[in-house]
């Protein structure tokens, strides 16, 4: 059997004492997925698993709260949940997770920039091993897995879920390559090269909040301090320095907490690389605490906590 | 570094009120001789400091912004500066991403004995802040900047990884 099909036996199976699963299926064409709430087994029928269903659909379990929910987990939305339970802003018994062990997923960002125009609507999309091809106004266009896969799939670590009631499909290697050659080249540039480009992205930002609300991990929602008016944390006018200072919110609030899952980048609508500071937080945070956010059950975010003496903070002296 | 003869910048200071100011009031007490660049903000703990003051302090125009509290192990409500050590860290190491130079921003303790140590730690800073002088400002001021930037964003500039 697939694992498609063994994971919607799984489900079959514990659909009864659930609200809701949560998964993804085939959204406006056959390229694009959106997320699946399974009510009944009629709904089973629509889930897809694979490199196409992008989403971390962890970002819903907090709202969730109170309910019997399953959730279909990858690798790397599997840290999401841990994350979220070490918090406890979810309950580990109301919740059944189905893990996937997953090769990877795409980055339609790529898919766009590869494709010679456009698709516009897709008519049709073949999914091999390591090609997708894609019919759109009747062109058929050939792409390698690995010129799209996003590119958080290419350093992943935990591929395959690290916290699952039921685990489906064959175990993947986690990658060899850690870090990406783009955020190395961007870590090198000088203070004042970073600034202009922070600069000039920022003034791309229309300050949507689609970054915070696809954020699993940013579980405020209507008492975020960014759309508070007092205090007032963020003026209202669309500069360069509201919206970085948005994005510094943002990551200031997910120190030692971010999974790295990239849907905010993922979400963002002007192409803004998110990720670039995220994932350099994460460098530090690692580097200070030896921390890496998700990746065990009993963690305690390193700010949550303190030692008297830091064996990683060297303090500066006068 | 006499106020006469030099361009004071922005510097602002959030000082903890049982240790630091203390110490700062020392130092005014002893008729130390300061930069007077400081802007200085009373806080009750250097817990109570969120990085994001820092941060909207450099968003707003700071040119350096310097934190004192009471030395590890001495803070007046027992555990606050050991939080606040691991946070002001963390952004202290931070900032270098977004293209702040992150000399701009130092976190150090003095107590409130410390008059001639506070004396010290405000100069050396004043200095650091001085030879690095005004904070690029991240909002464009004038219609020329604003123009370029709307040039920029046409060519669609963007990470080397998403071109």
């Amino acid at each position: 059997m697939s694992p498609l099909d063994d994971l919607k036996t799984a489900i079959k199976s514990r659909l009864g004492e659930l609200d809701c699963v949560i998964g993804w299926e085939q959204g406006y064409d056959q390229l694009h997925a959106t997320p699946l709430f399974i009510r009944s087994e009629a709904d089973l029928d629509r889930l897809v698993i694979g490199p196409l269903a992008v989403h971390n659909l962890a970002t819903y379990l907090p709202g969730l709260r109170g309910k019997k929910v399953g959730i279909i987990v990858k690798g790397c939305d599997s840290r999401s949940v841990i994350q979220l339970l070490n918090e406890n802003l979810i309950t580990r018994d109301d919740l059944v997770v189905f893990g996937l062990c997953c090769s990877g997923v795409v980055s339609h960002r790529k898919i766009r920039a590869a494709l010679p125009v456009d698709p516009g609507f897709v008519e049709a999309v073949d999914l091999s091993t390591d090609t997708l091809s894609i019919t759109a106004s009747g062109q058929t266009t050939i792409l390698h897995m690995a010129d799209i896969a996003a590119d958080k799939c290419q350093i992943c670590q935990y591929p395959n879920a690290l916290i699952a009631d039921v685990l489906v499909g064959s175990p993947q290697e986690s990658k060899v390559l850690t870090t990406l050659a783009c955020q190395e080249e961007f870590e090198a540039k000088s203070e004042a090269e970073k600034f202009a480009f922070w600069q000039e992205t920022m003034s791309r930002c229309i300050r949507c909040y689609a970054c915070r609300n696809a954020c699993p991990m940013c579980v405020c929602r209507d008492f975020c301090i960014s759309t508070s008016r007092d205090p007032l944390w963020l003026g209202q006018e669309n500069t360069p320095g509201e919206n970085m200072m948005f994005q510094l919110i943002h990551v200031s609030h997910l120190t030692g907490r971010c999974t790295e899952c990239g849907e905010c980048e993922r979400a963002c609508p002007v192409d803004i690389p998110l990720l670039l500071l995220r994932r350099y937080m994460n460098k530090q945070v690692q580097d200070v605490f030896e921390h890496r956010a998700g990746t065990a059950l009993e963690q305690t975010p390193p700010l949550l906590t303190f030692k008297v003496e830091e064996e990683g903070i060297k303090e500066r002296g006068w | 570094m006499s106020p006469q003869n030099i361009r004071e910048l922005r510097i602002v200071g959030f000082l903890c009120n049982w240790c630091s100011y203390g110490g700062a009031d020392t130092a005014g007490v002893g008729r130390f001789v300061q930069p007077t660049d400081l802007r200085i903000i009373r806080v009750p703990c250097s817990g109570r400091i969120d990085p994001l003051f820092i941060v909207r302090a450099f968003m707003n125009g700071a040119d350096g912004v310097l934190v004192s509290g009471c030395h590890p192990r001495d803070c007046h409500y027992a555990e606050g500066n050991f939080y606040a050590r691991r946070r002001l860290e963390m952004l202290k190491r931070f900032l270098p991403i977004t293209g702040i130079d992150n000399r701009r921003f130092e976190y150090t303790w003095v107590s409130a004995s410390e008059g001639q140590r506070w004396q010290h730690v405000v100069t050396e800073f004043t200095r650091g802040i001085h030879t690095l002088g005004p904070a690029p400002s991240f909002n464009p001021v004038s219609e020329t900047e604003w123009n370029k930037l709307a040039v920029q964003a046409s060519e669609g500039q963007g990470c080397p990884c998403h071109g």
